[in-house]
């Protein structure tokens, strides 16, 4: 499972030539708790949704519209990006993030299928843009937990969360 | 060539009195926040400037005077994450982080319990998974121990601990013996989440008919349909009839009316007569009269 996983991440970074971000992409091989084991195209799928995530994530805090979050992110993720999107704009200000390295690991896979939980060490930089004044950029590394649930065509971040490393 | 010179060596003498200025203005940050609780920045230098707080959770952004401390009361920031603090002054700007994290208070559990509805008697049939929140929608990630609790009205109650990792835990069950609603209760210290799990019957065991006469015809009753562990199949189960005589095959499905089924069928001497509902086959019975 490693080594596909580990060509998925190849795949991403060559597919991102043409991508605003190019993060480098390192999954571990799983450290599962629970009693199902996981399908390598699952885990592959669930990763590969993920990091897309990042992108509308970027974009829908850059241009400050909350509605770019929707087809990647879904209950309290989407409910919390959305209101610090409001906040946002309310404020005047804009932050523009872009990642540069995951190193991803998958830690749980629910008994009955409907969610996955990855922890991601994440490094990426922050602008923060306010009225168009750029007051700062800073790299920033941080571990995120993230649950991923299925929907119709894809995984989406149900739970996307930073903890301290 | 003098001038130049003077101009760069001004130049670069502004730029360290900046530097060590900037150095000396020095944000007193919390290393961690819990969620909903109050904090203080305090600031140093003179003058005014603006604060940030910017997280992907929440943004703050507030006027501050350079030397005092910056008081958010409880609430301020509820969601748990990693937040940057900017105080951008007009002539240097300040950076630091922090985190906020979940309060150490269970208030939600998502409990996912599967299936709603399975046969009695199944060995692990049953799984369990728990995501514990705090008050502000927050994933604990430390440790807390889940109990699950299956019960029915009759049986004895299994129970479970397990220690949440990454703010999960799950389990697997056993469906019980006897049919009926079951509870099935996730419970993190007096927070807890309830599932009702349905156990119905099993497939039928020891199918038995019995066959005697009924004018030109034979009439075929079964005994009181029941699983392995003597529960009663429910009615609506479809049992088949079959009579096989001459290379010819007649089949007849009739569905159980109170736990049973009936059926007549023609009655030949010779002819064989057999009993199934779905997989389950029951006995035979030669008709020789």
């Amino acid at each position: 499972m490693l080594k596909s996983l580990l060509i998925l991440a190849t795949f991403i970074a060559a597919s991102s030539v043409v991508a605003p971000a190019q993060a480098s992409v390192r999954v571990e091989s799983a450290n599962l708790q629970g009693p199902r084991s996981l399908p390598e195209e699952t885990g592959r799928a669930a990763i590969r949704d993920y990091l897309q995530s990042w992108q509308s994530l970027s974009a829908a805090f850059d241009q400050n519209r909350a509605s770019l979050l929707d087809p990647e992110f879904v209950g309290i993720a989407r409910d919390k990006l959305t209101e610090t999107i409001q906040q946002q704009t309310a404020l005047g200000i804009r932050t523009h993030y872009t990642d540069s390295a995951h190193d991803i690991q998958i830690v749980f896979f629910s008994p009955e299928g409907l969610s996955i939980e990855l922890l991601d060490t994440v490094e990426y930089d922050v602008q923060v843009i306010d009225r168009n004044r750029v007051k700062t950029t800073q790299h920033v590394r941080a571990k995120y937990l993230i649950i991923v649930t299925p929907a119709e065509l894809r995984w989406r971040v149900r739970v996307f969360q930073a903890e301290p490393e | 060539m003098k001038a130049r010179l003077t101009l760069v060596l001004g130049g670069l003498a502004v730029a360290i009195a900046q530097m060590s200025c900037a150095q000396d203005e020095q944000m007193l940050l919390p290393k961690t926040v819990e969620a909903g609780s109050a904090f203080s920045i305090q600031s140093t230098g003179s003058g005014k400037a603006t604060l940030y707080i910017v997280g992907l959770g929440q943004v703050l952004k507030r006027d501050v005077q350079l030397g005092e401390t910056a008081f958010f009361p409880a609430e301020s920031l509820i969601s748990a994450g990693h937040y940057l603090v900017v105080l951008a002054g007009t002539s240097s700007t300040q950076n630091g982080s922090f985190d906020v994290l979940p309060t150490g208070k269970p208030a939600n559990l998502s409990f996912l319990a599967k299936p709603s509805r399975l046969p009695v008697g199944l060995r692990g049939g049953i799984t369990g998974a728990v995501y514990v929140f705090d008050d502000y929608r927050n994933l604990i990630a430390a440790p807390a121990q889940v109990s699950f609790e299956l019960s029915n009205p009759t049986g004895p109650v299994q129970k479970r601990l397990v220690m949440t990792r990454n703010g999960a835990a799950w389990t697997v069950m056993d469906s019980t013996a006897q049919q009926g609603i079951d509870k099935f209760v996730a419970r993190v210290d007096d927070v807890y989440s309830t599932r009702v799990v349905a156990q119905v019957p099993g497939d039928p065991c020891g199918l038995k008919m019995n066959a005697q006469q009924s004018g030109q015809q034979v009439r075929l009753v079964t005994d009181p349909v029941r699983d392995c562990s003597g529960n009663a199949i429910p009615d609506g189960t479809v049992v088949t009839f079959t009579e096989k005589y001459n290379g010819v095959q007649s089949t007849v499905d009739e569905p159980l009316k109170n736990g049973i089924a009936e059926v007549e069928m023609s009655a030949h001497t010779g002819a064989t007569f057999s009993v199934a509902s779905g997989i389950v086959m029951g006995n035979q019975i030669r008709w020789e009269k």
